[in-house]
């Protein structure tokens, strides 16, 4: 259909991802956000809650994350700086997301529109930081800010044969501790409930709405991480620039959306995704395809996993 | 004026289809898609009609799937829409790189000869291109077919209570079938006016992206009314002249902040209908004197946006 | 035309609705369906008008049997049935609401529709303003919106449930009237009510149904005892309760006014001591539920105080409700009691709340455990409670009160259940009781109520009668206050 063989281009997004050590480097760059995006919005879906807002509040991490980092880069020691702003990212990203759960909660706007405004808004103000008062000395250009010394990059963790970004790490704690908190506390318990029927969560005496607003703020939270892990990752462009979360926050639905509830089943997926997403950066070199090939990948692999879901349900209610 | 067909058209068109009970939730993907298209068949066969046609039937093929997953398939609303949203816009981006930044058919205008002499309003009125004649026959052959025909009624009924209209013999889903399918032939139609009239041929980032979200917001904030989501739609085009004119009188503000101004005035809207739903208002407003209460509880009231009762919800046969 | 039920069975899991019920009724009568809450009425009517497709039996028009597959089916072979909460379109106009659905050409021809609306009306004496919105009408209104329409369709024989249950005395007045009406026309009219005065008043013949069966027939004028005898058997022999000493009150309502989007109750006063049991009477949507929301906190009380186990707790919340001792099982077992998806472990964890941060997970596996073999419930601790039967879920909504309660607000509490359930069901709350509980539960049961209740409130259409002493009240007193005589 469009000349070329799709066996050709799956083979050229493998090697594109895995094809050498410095490119599972960056496959592996981009897993991090994604696995800190996915987490949070497990958070949310639990609750059954539709957080599109996420990109946004990813943006708003970034921003407060390259803000601490400007203004406290000079002041403390660089451990100390970019712990700071990785505090202030998952500040940001939390009351971006505040934002959307308080309109939703005492606005009854939904939280759907709500989050997707606020991510354009979010957009512009990025933008806006870039060109205006955050713009490298002399040019104003939308390339992106003055970027930060290396001293203030995360590190890298040798495993060999790669060296692994140390933000991989955090990506799978995030998970981790997302995993516990949903099924071992009563915070998890509580939205599980509230996903299940707001009303009789609501008769069983749970405190729906601080329950919502929490789970908001947790995954803006973690979505901020993903926006620092965007500005201050090993083999990120260590600046904020435009479209700096690059629709990680909307594939990490996706990701959500193919692995259920399952942290693991995110972990593999979104490690498969940010495969796809950096191996079609490959494609319109080699086959003239637009590069994104690897969202019609993704987005049509979801796509058929929901009618196969729907599907299989009908077959097994027929018999039944 | 020249620029509103496809927000129009695609107003009505998910008006149409949530009226009926069903929300696409893919428009902002699917007008990408259907404006790559219209302009990629147009130009393959240079008829601007083979444009149109091939776009409203991807359109209705989109609507199909959100029909099949929600109706059939029983499957959320919202995720088949969404994870459709990304899916027509990224093979917007791959199918259309072969057509990207090449010249194509376009749309003339076509001043109506009797009006356009006419001062003032001659010219900004009927010196239009047909599209735009053609998008408000077809407001008004939306609200005449909701209002006025016994389809039309049968349509609302479905999306309203479903038990109800099951009891009068009204099949409901292939009602909902039928205006998904045709609401997203009208979504493509607004995807082909883009490519074809407002904003001629293809290119990556087209432009248009994030409209197809503000259109289910003016859904809402029309609260579902084809002319008064029109009238949303009229406003919005409006703002975004008005950004445009800002931006040449503010020079130092960067230009990329303009076209986000609709959004914080779009969530706005939204807080302004459905606001009176709140507990918290409707407690305030206990407290107000009798006076004051009645007046804003009826500025409120005409604000107020009212869903379809049954928008989103799946049906259940007893 | 002549219709015949014969040998008509419909089961809903284990409850048997209609168990084997044949009845006939000529073209030009009236007939009653007579029958407490729950003896199987409406099941019945639902199979004549298409809506339920019975398990078993035929039915007959004119001697010629017939398939009923759909409600428009059931229209085509001119059989009509209003039911108890109209099914109309809210948003729609009255015009509108009278247009859905009927056959005609593409272009809805109002002008006419509007002649038809106002000649029928007229010809019944029912004023509609065709202007009006379906949800500004009275109930009343949206039945005769809803005759009016089923005639306009050529409905031969229409059937009417429970239709005065919630309409004013002239809006009955006009009802009645126009049903004789049509009877004489030659159609076929169905009343079904539990209200005795009102077949008495209206019908030509009428069949009793107790527990899903034909209790039996009789042409009307019939002797209001004969009907008494057949509707609810022999007077229930009273259940000798030790009366127990009461406690302080613990629950009190001081001239309460509340609303809900449907009802307004006002001037409730109420006072139950710890140990007692007050039943509320009433049809279905009469201010129960209003009322116990009201106790609860879930709906707002507009005038007048509630006092929980001493505690001012006017305007205050559920939460508060809660902390005050009070509990609430909703009529919803599922969904507003029990969270559909969820396990009777994950469940006891929601109950038993310490103020830690982590679930004890296997202390609430051995809390789930424990209720399942205290109250025999069916199931294990890893069971989704959507899995559980009815009996079980009352009995798991039971186990997971708090050990200390000193209001239990139930609604329905043996409803849908087997004898032996509900048996077990009381047995567990007046254990409950003797612990110094006060119990407040709604039912539609009226022996349920005369025997479980130490004093009854019964609502009739928002209006409150009563207290009554249980031991002196009997089942016709109690029906005739539910049918709105004397309140």
């Amino acid at each position: 259909m469009l000349g070329a063989s799709p066996v050709e281009a799956y083979r050229l997004i493998v090697a594109g991802a895995l094809g050498q050590p410095e490119r599972v480097a960056f496959v592996l760059s981009a897993w991090a956000p994604l696995l800190l995006a996915a987490a949070g919005l497990l958070v949310t879906f639990a609750a059954g809650l539709w957080n599109i807002g996420v990109e946004g509040q990813v943006l708003l991490g970034a921003v407060f994350a390259t803000g601490a980092l400007r203004a406290l880069g000079h002041l403390l020691p660089p451990p100390g700086a970019v712990l700071l702003a990785g505090l202030a990212a998952v500040l940001g990203g939390s009351l971006w997301a505040l934002l959307a759960g308080a309109l939703r909660a005492y606005g009854n706007v939904n939280e759907i529109f709500g989050g997707l405004g606020l991510n354009f808004i979010a957009g512009s103000l990025t933008v806006y930081l870039v060109l205006g008062p955050w713009a490298r000395p002399g040019i104003a250009s939308t390339s992106g800010t003055l970027p930060f010394a290396p001293s203030l990059w995360l590190p890298t963790i040798p495993v060999p044969p790669l060296e692994v970004p140390g933000e991989v790490f955090l990506g799978i704690a995030a998970m981790g501790a997302v995993s516990v908190a949903l099924r071992g506390t009563y915070f998890g318990l509580h939205l599980a409930a509230i996903g299940r029927s707001l009303r009789a969560a609501h008769l069983r005496g749970i405190p729906t709405t601080r329950e919502m607003l929490r789970a908001f703020a947790a995954c803006g939270g973690l979505a901020g991480l993903a926006g620092f892990v965007l500005v201050t990752g090993a083999h990120s462009r260590h600046q904020l620039f435009p479209l700096i979360s690059g629709g990680d926050g909307f594939l990490a639905i996706l990701v959500v959306l193919l692995a259920g509830r399952s942290a693991l089943a995110c972990i593999l997926i979104s490690g498969a995704f940010a495969a796809i997403s950096m191996g079609s950066l490959q494609l319109p070199l080699a086959m003239q395809l637009d590069s994104s090939m690897g969202g019609v990948i993704q987005s049509l692999l979801v796509l058929c996993a929901i009618l196969l879901r729907g599907l299989r349900a009908r077959l097994v209610s027929r018999e039944g | 004026m020249a620029a509103s067909p496809p927000v129009v058209f695609a107003v009505l068109g998910e008006t149409l289809a949530e009226r009926s009970g069903v929300i696409n939730l893919s428009l902002d993907g699917l007008l990408l898609l259907t404006a790559m298209v219209a302009f990629a068949a147009a130009r393959a066969t240079t008829t601007l009609l083979a444009g149109f046609a091939a776009a409203m039937a991807v359109g209705a093929l989109v609507g199909l799937v959100v029909a099949v997953a929600s109706l059939t398939l029983r499957q959320h609303q919202v995720a088949a829409g969404f994870v459709l949203t990304l899916l027509c816009q990224n093979l917007a981006y791959v199918l259309g790189a072969p057509v990207a930044h090449l010249p194509g058919p376009q749309v003339a205008h076509l001043p109506l000869p009797l009006f356009r002499n006419w001062p003032v309003l001659g010219p900004v009125l009927f010196s239009q291109d047909p599209l735009v004649y053609l998008s408000i026959a077809a407001t008004a052959a939306a609200w005449w077919y909701l209002a006025k025909t016994r389809p039309g009624l049968v349509l609302r009924g479905a999306g309203e209570r479903p038990a109800a209209a099951l009891a009068r013999g009204i099949h409901v889903t292939r009602v909902r079938y039928l205006y998904t399918l045709a609401g997203g032939a009208l979504v493509g139609l607004g995807g082909a006016a883009f490519s074809l009239a407002v904003k001629p041929g293809w290119s990556r980032p087209y432009g248009i992206e994030g409209t197809g979200w503000i259109v289910l917001a003016i859904v809402i904030f029309g609260n579902w009314d084809p002319l008064r989501g029109a009238a949303g739609a009229y406003l919005f085009v409006l703002l975004q002249t008005l950004a445009t004119v800002l931006q040449s009188l503010m020079p130092r503000v960067p230009t990329q902040v303009f076209p986000t101004l609709p959004f914080p005035l779009m969530i706005l809207a939204l807080l302004l209908v459905t606001v009176g739903n709140s507990e918290w208002v409707q407690r305030g407003l206990r407290r107000l004197p009798a006076g004051t209460r009645r007046g804003v509880v009826r500025v409120l009231r005409a604000l107020q946006a009212s869903p379809p009762a049954a928008l989103g919800v799946p049906l259940e046969q007893e | 035309m002549r219709v015949e039920l014969r040998d008509i069975h419909k089961s809903f899991g284990p409850v048997r609705a209609n168990d084997g019920v044949s009845l006939t009724a000529d073209a030009g009568t009236i007939h009653g369906i007579l029958g407490e809450n729950g003896a199987g009425k409406s099941t019945l009517m639902k199979v004549l008008a298409g809506i339920l497709q019975p398990d078993r039996g035929e039915i007959l028009l004119d001697g010629a049997p017939v398939r009923i597959s759909s409600p428009a089916a059931a229209i085509r072979l001119g059989i009509g049935m209003l039911q108890q909460d109209p099914l109309d379109f809210p948003s729609l106009s009255v015009l509108d609401n009278f247009l859905l659905g009927s056959p005609g050409g593409l272009v809805l021809d109002r002008r006419r529709a509007r002649d038809a609306l106002r000649r029928l009306g007229a010809r019944f004496a029912f004023a509609l303003d065709p202007d009006a919105r379906g949800e500004d009408l009275t109930v009343g209104e949206r039945q005769q919106l809803e005759i009016l329409r089923l005639l306009r369709l050529g409905v031969r024989v229409l059937i009417l449930d429970e239709p005065t249950t919630a309409i004013s005395a002239s809006q009955r007045g006009q009802l009645f009237a126009a049903l004789r009406a049509m009877a004489a026309d030659g159609k076929v009219v169905f009343f079904v009510s539990h209200k005795l005065e009102e077949v008495q008043e209206l019908c030509d013949a009428v069949t009793v149904l107790r527990r899903g069966r034909v209790a039996g027939e009789a042409a009307m004028p019939a002797e209001t005892g004969r009907l008494v005898q057949l509707m609810f058997g022999q007077e229930p022999p009273r259940v000798t309760r030790a009366r127990l000493p009461l406690g302080p009150p613990v629950l009190e309502l001081a001239d309460v006014t509340a609303s809900d989007a449907r009802l307004t109750l006002e001037h409730v006063s109420l006072q139950v001591r710890a140990g007692e049991v007050v039943g509320l009477a009433g049809l279905e949507g009469s201010g129960q539920r209003l009322f116990l929301h009201a106790c609860a906190g879930l709906a707002p009380v507009t005038r007048g105080r509630v006092r929980i186990a001493g505690r001012d707790l006017t305007g205050r919340s559920y939460a508060q409700f809660l902390a005050a001792g009070g509990a609430y099982l909703p009529a919803g077992r599922l969904g507003e009691g029990l969270i559909p998806g969820l396990t009777l472990t994950e469940h006891a964890a929601l109950a038993g709340r310490h103020g830690t941060l982590f679930v004890d997970w296997r202390a609430a596996a051995r809390a789930a455990a424990r209720h399942i073999g205290e109250l025999h419930i069916r199931g294990t601790p890893r069971t989704d409670v959507q899995a559980l039967s009815g009996g079980n879920q009352q009995r798991a909504l039971l186990a997971l009160l708090p050990d200390h309660v000193s209001v239990l607000l139930m609604e329905h509490p043996t409803r849908g259940l087997d004898l032996e359930s509900a048996e077990e069901i009381w047995r567990r709350l007046l254990d409950r009781r003797a612990r110094g509980t006060a119990i407040v539960f709604s039912s539609s049961d009226l022996d349920e109520l005369l025997a479980r209740s130490d004093r009854i409130l019964v609502f009739s259409g928002g209006r409150v009668a009563g207290p009554l002493d249980a031991r002196e009240a009997t089942v016709e007193r109690l029906g005739e206050l539910i049918g709105g005589k004397g309140v």
